[in-house]
């Protein structure tokens, strides 16, 4: 029973982490149909943000804290680079963003490689966050993964607030549902996308600070796992937070049950069939937005 | 001249460059070098009559192109190893006494062979089925196909003791009793591997300008449209993706003879995205600009990373980045550009029209 109850609580961390990371990826491909292949690239500079800090921040505690807005910025002022620069010309042809965001993501990689080194590099935790917590006789849960969860559910709760009480988000709903209407109903998209952008980004520099808690900061480390999360949106559904939140912590667990079970390797084939299976019950996703429009 | 005389032009002229011309300039070094490019070529091909004409942004070749390859692969480390014996790699690591069920039909020469092209087609005809059935398309069926190219490198890996995992199937040295160490055969392969490519080449071309051709097109560009004149769009698809896959794990079988190895660093998600960036720079949408593509790139890839390894990924990126911004139909588009211009006077034919590139509206 306990090995369950184990096995449950580090799918549901793999899936806080999946959450942090398609969280983002959920609302710009949600609002603009656009694939951010560099979003794994802005996890990572949200990371090399937390190594930087501590070079000049001695205390792991406060250098963390600092981290959180730091790299949020960090990371979504590269999102705005990013869609002024390339993604704005190029609505018209999402499947082409896709490519394009690939070769940003290749360069951002090579960029860290050339100016921290191709080595991973190593952050301090704060002591708070190195031990565990016992929960019973043998449930034992490291206590960085109870921060990425709450950090997770932090930055839902947060994201739900702006999305459903502020002009900002009601305009981004009505964007995201509509998008020439909102344009004709005088709302500058343009602004919105690159706000929506902003955020979305800002949220991977947030998983980039919780991944320094868990593993090692390298040029490659986006790579690795954004693939995942893009899945996760897919099932998800796009237009809703709520497909996102659900679909992350299901694969996180479906993974970690099915691993203990088989082997890592022959999970990822498992999880891969089972979410083609999932499509076939609901193709657009868990939850979409209903439309009058084809597709 | 009209379009067929055209294209036979263009076909002896390849021909006569791939058969004579390279042979006669290169060295066995490059000749071998080249024979990689070409196989890489054949795999542009297939991304170009499913992405370029069909719309489908296949991200996971990578897993085709490795079934054909280790299909291949395993048949030769079998037939290395003589009859009866294990694969060297089984022995070292993993403690087996005999070979694992699923490699003992790969001692048959033409299981194998079949295998190569016709295990790709069969897994792309089963993902095809269920995907483009429920119409899953656009930037959700690119995404599955890149993650089916994660899982399937990950589970390659996973099984190092019947797989060769990280490594790969390597050293391998002989092809259906020829010694690949001798350059005659590897001349041999070179050979082969430049009729696979024009035969490849013809087979789109016939199916470019065939009645399927424009059907493939007109779901590209209109997937509803067409359901609405009574087709069936998965269908359509099916057929192009199914004949991409097919062509990749010939790609990959080749490649194997030509290269000695296969290992799930060409196959998994980076190598799979790759075989797409030739075809984007080339002309996603016309017969000869993916090959012609893929060879550019592959080349360049060889040529800067000799010099200078890192140049050589932000050079990449920039492929990613600037042909797709503002050259959407890559360097094939420039040639129409031109033939248009000088057309200007008399009224295009209709086989002239410039190679449409535009995503659906999907």
């Amino acid at each position: 029973m306990s090995l369950i109850v184990s096995q449950l609580f580090s799918g549901v961390s793999i899936g806080a982490v999946l959450l942090l990371i398609a969280l983002g990826l959920a609302l710009t491909f949600g609002q603009m149909n656009v694939i951010n292949m560099a979003h794994g690239e802005f996890i990572m500079a949200g990371a090399y943000t937390v190594y930087v800090l501590q070079q000049s921040i001695s205390s792991a505690g406060a250098s963390l804290l600092i981290a959180l807005p730091v790299s949020f910025a960090v990371a979504g002022l590269m999102g705005i680079l990013l869609e002024v620069l390339l993604i704005r010309r190029l609505y018209a042809r999402p499947l082409d963003t896709l490519l394009v965001t690939w070769g940003v993501s290749l360069i951002l990689q090579q960029a860290a490689r050339d100016i921290f080194g191709a080595p991973n590099v190593q952050t301090r935790a704060p002591e708070l966050l190195t031990g565990s917590v016992r929960i019973t006789e043998d449930i034992v849960i490291a206590s960085s993964r109870l921060f990425i969860l709450g950090l997770a559910l932090a930055a839902v709760a947060a994201l739900t607030i702006v999305l459903k009480t502020t002009s900002l988000g009601r305009r981004i709903r009505a964007v995201v549902q509509n998008r020439d209407l909102a344009a004709v109903s005088g709302l500058a998209t343009g602004r919105v996308d690159r706000l929506t952008f902003f955020i979305g980004s800002g949220l991977a520099g947030i998983a980039g600070v919780a991944l320094t808690l868990i593993g090692p900061i390298g040029p490659a480390m986006g790579t690795n796992i954004i693939v995942n999360a893009f899945l996760v949106v897919v099932v998800g559904g796009i237009g809703q937070l709520k497909g996102t939140v659900i679909v992350a912590f299901v694969l996180g667990i479906l993974q970690s049950m099915v691993e203990y079970t088989t082997t890592v390797s022959v999970a990822s084939v498992i999880v891969f069939v089972a979410i083609v299976a999932f499509l076939q019950w609901r193709p657009q996703g868990l939850f979409t937005l209903r439309t009058r429009s084809l597709a | 001249m009209s379009p067929r005389v055209r294209a036979l032009a263009g076909f002896g002229i390849t021909a006569v460059l791939l058969f004579a011309v390279a042979p006669l300039l290169l060295g066995d070094f490059r000749l071998g070098l080249l024979a990689k490019y070409l196989c890489f070529a054949i795999v542009a091909v297939g991304i170009g009559l499913a992405w370029g004409r069909g719309g489908m942004l296949a991200l996971g070749q990578g897993v085709f192109f490795g079934l054909g390859g280790y299909a291949m692969a395993m048949h030769l480390k079998l037939a290395d190893a003589g009859p009866g014996n294990l694969p060297d790699f089984m022995t070292l690591y993993g403690q087996l006494d005999a070979l694992p069920w699923w490699w003992v039909p790969f001692q048959n020469p033409i299981f194998a062979l079949l295998a190569t092209v016709l295990l790709p087609m069969t897994v792309a005809l089963l993902l095809g089925l269920l995907i483009f059935r429920r119409r899953v398309r656009g930037a959700y069926f690119a995404i599955l196909s890149q993650a089916l190219a994660a899982a399937f490198a990950i589970l390659l890996i996973g099984q190092q003791g019947t797989t060769g995992g990280t490594n790969g199937l390597t050293d391998i040295r002989g092809f259906f009793g020829y010694d690949l160490n001798d350059p005659v055969n590897r001349r041999m392969i070179y050979f082969i591997v430049a009729v696979a490519l024009l035969a490849m080449l013809g087979i789109t071309w016939q199916l470019m300008r065939s009645r399927y051709g424009e059907l493939l097109v007109a779901v590209r560009d209109g997937e509803e449209r067409v359901r609405f004149l009574g087709y069936d769009p998965a269908n359509v698809k099916l057929v192009a993706y199914v004949v991409a896959a097919g062509m990749a794990g010939l790609a990959g079988a080749l490649f194997v003879p030509a290269v000695g190895i296969i290992s799930p660093a060409l196959i998994g998600v980076v190598p799979s995205i790759e075989f797409v960036i030739g075809v984007a720079v080339g002309g996603r949408a016309s017969l000869a600009g993916p090959a012609l593509g893929a060879i550019a790139v592959a080349w360049a890839k060889t040529a800067l990373s000799e010099r200078v390894p890192s140049a050589w990924t932000y050079f990449e990126g920039l492929l990613f980045v600037l042909p797709i911004v503002f050259l959407p139909g890559g360097i094939a588009s420039l040639v129409s550009l031109v033939r248009r211009r000088r057309a200007a006077a008399p009224p295009p034919a209709v086989d002239q029209r410039p190679p449409l590139v535009r995503e659906g509206a999907a």
